[in-house]
């Protein structure tokens, strides 16, 4: 399907979707935080799109905004296509999980919860798995300092 | 007799306990530390734990060029480099627009798929010795020297080669590069079939390999792996034919994507060793027509970005590496991430090798591939 089919058929499906192609090559989707499970598993067995294969989940720092981008695939149909979820809640920040619908986003998301700080509900572990368990702060988020490791230039 | 069968007739009373695998362990070729919870010799549960080579190259990134990066990224898969680099130079290209000469992107292939031989031989040797065939690494590190030798004379470097740049390759191929590639060629084309008389075809290999780690298609997908762990599990996830770049772009170049159905570790096994064949093949029909051209297009002296998102992948010795690069138009990237094959594939350990026996657990991870740096990043 191309990336005017995909909206038009995923449009209706949740209110406050947003798309945009702007300044990328993937049809990119917003998607509020509380409908992004069901999006996702939509996504993935309506038989139109069914994106089964994640192939890189992103967290990202907006600034005010944390997030994560997800890149999906369907290896049926071959199109692709980008979710986005974002977050203003900064200090507890958290997200429903995806691991239930690609196992892959289970390793993805604890790496996510070390460097971003955002928790995701409903995973089956949500162990530190990078950092060594007592580190303090979240690595990738733009606010972080460390005087000592940080090379600034 | 069943093992549970076996714990029952002998009145064993069996208990779980924890054992460390790692982070220095030989079978885990780098810093990788699985804790493992097993009972007797049966695994049930592996908990991967990273980091000890993590060295934040995500956040590196934030704060140096364009043109630095991509001394970073050969470090993340050290033994596709050259891969890592065409990855991160192709998607600054694409962000400006650049269209490089077709001598840049058949040299980028060629080197690519040397990079790719080098790579599997070296996986082949290794293979053997976790698996107690020593004899395998002194043939697989025969024949990588070979290729090694090519890359230090045209490359400058060995292993970390820092070839690709924004806008093209840092010097032209040395004089002796073409003739020594197909003398490499023919020597490797009588060479490889060896490797299928040493172990291929061996009694004890195969009851090692066949049948251990399976790995379904739909798990396979699922787990978001991909190259040469896919590819066995039946996945069609060659990038080089989903989404062509370089030569594979320009010239309809003849080569078949190597599919089993099997999922286990022998048919991970056979899709490397397929690979090596395709891999020459590509090469061959490349290194004779390497066209006149600019080796490298003009870039101002700071690299900048659109503003914008952008993802490039290319099919690695392991899978697929995508670069997501997120520019706000400055000289440095607002936020990069790459999306390396090692830990996707590593997401699918757990799955294969719970209920199998410890033992098997070093053929699995031996046919994941699994490269540290690569996954830490």
């Amino acid at each position: 399907m191309t990336n005017q089919q995909l909206q038009d058929l995923i449009n209706p499906w949740f209110e406050n979707l947003a798309f945009t192609e702007e300044a990328t090559e993937f049809l990119t989707v917003t998607v509020p935080k509380e409908k992004l499970h069901d999006l996702a598993e939509k996504l993935k067995s309506n038989s139109k799109t069914q994106f089964d294969y994640l192939f890189c989940e992103t967290g990202m720092d907006w600034g005010e905004e944390l997030g994560v981008i997800y890149h999906l695939r369907s290896t049926t149909h071959g199109h692709e296509m980008v979710v986005k979820v974002t977050t203003k809640d900064r200090t507890t920040a958290n997200l429903d999980t995806v691991c239930d619908i690609w196992k892959t986003a289970e390793l993805h998301e604890r790496e996510i919860h070390d460097l971003f700080g955002i928790k995701f509900n409903n995973h089956p572990n949500m162990e530190v798995l990078i950092l060594p368990p007592n580190w303090d702060g979240y690595p990738l988020r733009k606010d972080y300092v460390d005087e000592v490791n940080m090379i600034i230039r | 007799m069943d093992y549970e069968a076996q714990i029952k007739k002998n009145q064993f009373r069996t208990e779980e306990y924890k054992i460390n695998m790692g982070p220095q362990h030989p079978a885990t070729h780098g810093v990788l530390r699985l804790n493992l919870t097993i009972d007797g010799e049966i695994i049930k549960r592996v908990e991967p734990d990273l980091g000890y080579i993590h060295r934040g190259i995500e956040k590196m990134c934030e704060y140096d060029s364009y043109p630095q990066i991509i001394h970073l990224t050969d470090r993340m898969d050290y033994l596709s480099s050259h891969n890592n680099n065409e990855a991160v130079a192709l998607a600054i290209e694409k962000a400006l627009e650049i269209e490089v000469s077709d001598r840049v992107k058949y040299i980028r292939t060629i080197v690519g798929e040397l990079t790719r031989l080098a790579s599997h031989q070296l996986w082949w040797g290794v293979m053997g010795m976790d698996l107690g065939a020593l004899t395998s690494y002194f043939y697989g590190f025969r024949d990588r020297e070979v290729i090694n030798d090519i890359f230090e004379e045209t490359c400058g470097a060995r292993l970390t080669m820092n070839y690709s740049i924004p806008g093209g390759i840092r010097y032209d191929i040395h004089k002796n590069f073409v003739q020594r590639v197909k003398d490499f060629i023919v020597h490797f084309r009588s060479k490889l079939p060896e490797y299928d008389q040493l172990l291929t075809g061996n009694i004890i290999f195969e009851k090692r390999m066949k049948g251990v780690g399976i790995l379904s298609k739909e798990d396979a997908i699922s787990y978001g792996v991909s190259g040469p762990v896919a590819r066995a599990s039946g996945v069609k996830s060659d990038i080089r034919k989903i989404k062509p770049y370089s030569a594979f772009a320009v010239q309809d170049i003849d080569f078949k994507e190597p599919i089993y159905t099997e999922g286990d570790a022998y048919s991970r096994y056979k899709v490397r060793i397929d690979e090596m064949w395709e891999s020459m093949r590509i090469i061959e029909q490349l290194v004779d027509n390497i066209p006149e051209g600019n080796i490298k297009e003009p870039t101002k002296a700071v690299i900048k970005l659109p503003k914008g998102e952008f993802y490039q992948r290319v099919e690695t010795a392991r899978g697929e590496l995508g670069v997501y690069i997120n520019s706000d138009g400055k000289k440095s990237p607002y936020r990069m991430k790459f999306r390396s094959p090692g830990f996707s594939n590593l997401s699918a350990l757990e799955d294969m090798a719970v209920g199998s026996k410890l033992g098997d657990l070093v053929a699995m991870m031996a046919t994941l591939d699994l490269v540290v740096p690569d996954i830490d990043r």
